[in-house]
């Protein structure tokens, strides 16, 4: 148990310190960096409360796709530091005091309520997190997973349009004037004996 | 020994500390929405905490669903920031202001 609560209080330790350095990190590169970390070490929590496949899920897709999107787009755009940063110690105390209110609201709610009776049983050796999920997913939560599926797509779809480029210069063909095209347009007589 | 309580704590620091990143940076679009990001991972916390102490698997169906919406989230934003750096050349949130909002 102490054990546990060392790991606990090293890997909250990291989280907060990367959540703090992202908010107030100088350059975007750093900052999404940071958030890679918190990510990280969320991942190696979620993996302590027994939720094995949501935390390599969470190292995969966070990590390995989404960051390395957000690192993609802030190295693709020019964008100025120092006039981004005008005005970041205006915000500071307002902020501050913003983030410090809603902390201390919630902790005084988990101070008053009671959690202590939710005591974990302990798992049997052989119990597989990812199996009970899938298990779970595809029966009784299948509806909302065949949606999760149609809202990626959607999102692939919204991702590609918006950005994509219509290029001018390149030759295309036109299907719709093809088809509707006829022969009097294709082939002039012309009477040759005159 | 862990308690749900130290867990619940920890999901209500990391919320905090993005909505302080949010009027921080409020110039900046990524960084707002690296900010959404990370309040969405100690929403995600805190329902990981509730599925393992209670033991219930409901919990973290619904994680794998917000993973699911962030995602998504994630790209479209990101696609919204090129189009609009792309015609507008900046990302600052002050300069865009065709709305009058």
């Amino acid at each position: 148990m102490l054990i546990q609560s060392a790991v606990f209080y090293f890997f909250a330790i990291i989280l907060v310190s990367s959540a703090v350095a992202m908010i107030t990190v100088r350059n975007p590169v750093h900052a999404a960096l940071f958030l890679v970390l918190a990510f990280f070490t969320s991942g190696a929590l979620w993996i302590m409360l027994e939720a094995e496949f949501l935390g390599i899920t969470l190292v995969l897709v966070y990590v390995g796709a989404v960051m390395v999107l957000f690192l993609f787009v802030v190295m693709m755009l020019d964008i100025n530091i120092a006039k981004m940063r005008a005005g970041f110690a205006k915000y500071l105390p307002v902020g501050l005091i913003v983030g410090a209110v809603m902390a201390a609201e919630m902790v005084i709610i988990l101070s008053k309520s009671n959690f202590e009776h939710a005591q974990v049983k302990p798992k049997p050796p052989d119990y597989s997190n990812t199996q009970e999920l899938g298990e779970l997913l595809f029966t009784e939560y299948v509806y909302p997973f065949e949606i999760a599926g149609v809202i990626l797509l959607v999102a692939i779809i919204a991702a590609i349009t918006l950005t994509m480029r219509k290029r001018t210069v390149s030759k295309h063909q036109k299907p719709h004037q093809q088809i509707h095209a006829d022969k009097t347009k294709r082939v002039r007589l012309v009477d040759i004996e005159k | 020994m862990i308690t749900l309580t130290h867990f619940l704590a920890l999901g209500a620091i990391l919320f905090s500390l993005s909505i302080a990143g949010i009027f921080l940076n409020r110039k900046n679009v990524i960084l707002l929405l690296m900010a959404i990001e990370l309040m969405l991972l100690a929403v995600n916390m805190n329902f990981i905490a509730f599925s393992h102490y209670l033991d219930d698997l409901a919990g973290q169906v619904f994680v794998f669903f917000i993973l699911t919406v962030a995602a998504a989230e994630a790209a479209i934003g990101l696609a919204i920031l090129v189009v609009l750096y792309r015609n507008r050349s900046t990302i600052n949130v002050q300069d865009l202001e065709e709305l009058k909002g």
